[in-house]
């Protein structure tokens, strides 16, 4: 047992260290910093530098184009693009629907999606949720008709992230009425641009669209967007969850906000005294960060054992999601809560780059304010997506515990 | 970075394992716990020839040259099989601290007989009115021709009444909560004027209350220089902390297991009650805990040996207040999900909630070393796990 990197980590850090410091632009960069809005052009746009430098998909075996990391590397990487404030890459591709491709899909479809996924010339979203289907994902219902050489797909799926933006959506389509809800499930991957799609905006609490509806009307889909076979689809889609949730745990993320968190509660006051002298805030602070200590180790042991055993991510990230969900719930309400009553102003506007924060408030207002309260809105939607808590909990209850 | 056990560990955890299977049995080990001396002989000679008694020492003292890493491997069996014999006391603690501060002489004399499993020690660190701090020293050491003499009392010294020895801090200089001017003697058991005052704990262990008069001690029973002892106290009870973090992590596993098989098997409306969904949820609980309950020991053990004060006391204080906030929901809960049969004597689950409750309660309690975590916060960056 030893926590130490070795010299050979150790340099790797640097080597990250140096690239980020270089290549991470500026503008983008400064959006993470002040919270301000992120656009689909600086996910691409970082997504390309990283592809340039051989970056794109550090887990990725190196046959598909990867880095192949192993995943201290990749904790590392992570790490380090958290405290440089480098921007998320997008996980819709890298994560969730590349890993099915490459276990699942055939040599056509790994030849042509991956090296455009790495490259950062397709944006993806996903397919899972409908609004009959949230938690029973497997009662879904958008069906999927077998017409000649294609499948005519008619549905509505929701909670879609980012659809706006998308190339391709991944989505699980019913194929079949017979059997069990589970066995009549396949897995297509849909060109956004077919004709009969159409993607309607959802605005959540905090006023911004994030997230979609999306309509499928009579879409002619070549049955050749089929992965693996069909009826298949629940398994890969369990699959893709798993792996979703490896990210989950987001211990990179939670470090970031940690650090802001205490940096504001270095800089706002209480009493005239810094807030993080306020031993009742602090051990607030505290609380997450212990909780975060150990979350570390534990998200290093789990995915380290997967590697080792050359096995895909199983049950335990069930306890890696609740647990960084919650985590980074928390550093969102604390970072809102160091505010005091600076946190209720809502500045749509202060989420656009180019806003001055002199103009409107007193230089007590920290740059990163009118982010804050909109955050801890937003993020109510970790312990929610990609299955809930108690849905987590029934998978550790069944899968691990065997009850 | 690496998370798992060697080969030689895990064997000597089968070791172990075995042995409380055939040797330690629960019925057993209440009996041990009502006999005098509250523990087992046999067992102690057996931790003797298993060499678990020379675990952290040197080989140049008959020692293996273990690291706390090691110690975390003995101490989660020994919380698995609720063991009584004073392993924590005599060879963590005591033999921790006599081999990082003890003269050569001294070394080369005591820690192979505590290896050979001849020597029992105790750490008399603690006073009533000082809570957990081991700075608040008001027992007082005055020199007297080449020997000392030792005034004071000291509370709950653990596994005190089978103690040959004891450390004592004891003041030399300043007042009283100052950090300077503490010191460590070994005092022999049969120092004129030293009582002991024993008891049963909570968990089955035995304790007691030292009282020192006058105590006459030669000038080679000081531990290390005049004054500057507090230093090697904490990292010695760093290690015990450690330790204790390993033994808690023990009992979580084996609490779980025994609760998992419960809801199994206890029926009622017809069906195992683990079926409900209330006590899945609880029990899902409970297996988080456990996981973020050994990453936490898995810190407290790699930095325990560290010469990092200030980072070792942090990485410490943040393992033993979490385990101790994470251990008390796992005991509170795996005695609530046995109903009434968590709150009878005759089941392990009961021992074993006594036990984590005790732990917690030793060396400093979840709030005691939450507050050592929170109150060094500034001076710390991102926290780094090594």
């Amino acid at each position: 047992m030893d926590l130490n990197f070795t010299p050979a980590e150790e340099a790797f850090r640097t080597e990250v260290r140096a690239f980020l410091a270089a290549e991470v632009p500026k503008d983008i960069s400064d959006k993470l910093r002040l919270g301000r809005r992120l656009v689909k052009d600086d996910m691409v746009r970082w997504q390309k530098i990283l592809f340039r430098r051989g970056w794109g998909a550090g887990m990725w075996p190196q046959r598909f184009g990867g880095a192949g990391w192993n995943v201290v590397q990749q904790h590392i990487f992570e790490e380090e693009c958290a405290a440089a404030n480098a921007p998320p890459q997008i996980p819709f591709s890298l994560r969730m629907v590349a890993p099915v491709i490459m276990a699942f899909g055939n040599a056509r479809q790994q030849e042509y999606f991956l090296p455009r996924i790495v490259s950062g010339e397709d944006w993806w979203c996903q397919g899972y949720s409908e609004p009959g289907s949230g938690s029973d994902l497997a009662s879904l219902r958008t069906s999927a008709v077998r017409d000649g050489g294609h499948y005519v797909v008619n549905g509505q799926k929701t909670w879609n992230t980012l659809g706006q933006y998308a190339d391709w959506i991944f989505c699980l389509v019913r194929t079949s009425a017979e059997a069990r809800p589970q066995s009549g499930i396949s897995f297509l991957l849909i060109d956004m641009k077919s004709p009969g799609i159409s993607v309607r905006p959802i605005i959540t609490l905090e006023g911004e669209h994030e997230i979609n509806d999306i309509f499928f009307e009579n879409v002619r889909v070549p049955l050749e967007n089929l992965v693996g076979e069909e009826n298949k689809g629940w398994t890969y889609a369990k699959f893709l969850l798993n792996h979703e949730r490896t990210s989950n745990a987001g211990v990179g993320n939670c470090k970031r906000s940690l650090a802001q968190l205490k940096q504001l509660a270095a800089t706002q006051s209480v009493n005239g005294r810094p807030l993080i002298e306020d031993a009742r805030f602090r051990d607030r602070i505290a609380q997450v960060e212990l909780e975060l200590m150990a979350l570390e180790i534990t998200n290093l042991r789990v995915l380290s054992a997967f590697a080792r055993e050359n096995r895909p991510p199983g049950a335990e990230v069930s306890a890696l999601k609740i647990k960084g969900s919650e985590i980074i719930q928390q550093l969102a309400e604390l970072k809102m809560h160091a505010l005091g009553h600076d946190a209720l102003p809502y500045l749509r506007e202060a989420l656009d780059p180019e806003w001055q924060a002199e103009a409107l408030l007193g230089s007590h207002y920290p740059a990163v304010a009118p982010s804050l309260s909109g955050q801890y809105f937003n993020l109510r939607k970790t312990t929610i997506y990609a299955g809930s808590t108690e849905i987590q909990k029934n998978i550790i209850s069944k899968m691990i515990l065997g009850l | 970075m690496d998370f798992r056990y060697t080969e030689e560990q895990l064997a000597l955890q089968e070791t172990l394992q075995r042995f409380i299977a055939r040797d330690y049995g629960f019925e057993q080990r209440r009996a041990f716990a009502k006999a005098d001396p509250g523990f087992s002989d046999a067992a102690w000679k057996q931790y003797a020839e298993l060499g678990l008694l020379a675990l952290p020492f040197p080989e140049e003292y008959g020692g293996l040259d273990g690291g706390a890493v090691d110690v975390m491997a003995v101490m989660e069996q020994v919380g698995q099989g609720l063991l009584l014999e004073p392993y924590l006391s005599t060879v963590v603690l005591c033999g921790g601290i006599l081999r990082d501060a003890a003269s050569a002489a001294l070394r080369s004399a005591i820690l192979p007989q505590i290896a050979a499993g001849e020597v029992k020690l105790a750490l008399a660190a603690y006073e009533a009115a000082g809570r957990y701090e081991l700075s608040h020293v008001a027992t007082t050491a005055v020199a007297e021709g080449a020997g000392w003499r030792l005034s004071g009392r000291k509370s709950v010294v653990l596994d005190a009444p089978s103690a040959d020895c004891f450390l004592v801090s004891a003041r030399t200089a300043g007042a009283v909560g100052e950090r300077a001017g503490i010191s460590l003697f070994l005092v022999p058991r049969a120092a004129e004027r030293l009582r002991v005052l024993p008891y049963a704990t909570q968990s089955g262990a035995r304790a007691g209350d030292l009282e020192l008069t006058a105590t006459r001690v030669e000038g080679a029973a000081l531990i290390g220089a005049p004054g500057e002892a507090l230093a090697v106290l904490e990292r010695g009870v760093d290690a015990g902390i450690a330790a204790l973090c390993a033994e808690a992590c023990g009992i979580v596993t084996a609490l779980n297991q025994a609760t998992l098989a419960y809801l199994k098997s206890r029926k009622q409306f017809g069906v195992p009650i683990g079926v409900f969904q209330a006590l899945q949820h609880r029990m899902a609980d409970m297996y988080i805990a456990e996981e973020q309950i050994r990453s936490m020991a898995i810190i407290a053990a790699v930095n325990a040996g560290s010469s990092d004060a200030l980072a070792r006391g942090r990485a410490l204080a943040a393992a033993k207040a979490y385990i101790g906030q994470a251990a008390r929901f796992v005991g509170q809960q795996a005695v609530q999900l046995h109903g009434a049969m968590g709150v009878v004597d005759d089941l392990i689950v009961s021992h074993y909630f006594k036990r984590l409750t005790m732990i917690d309660m030793t060396f400093g309690d979840a709030d005691f070393h939450f507050a050592r975590f929170s109150d060094t916060a500034e001076r710390s960056g991102a926290h780094q796990a090594a």
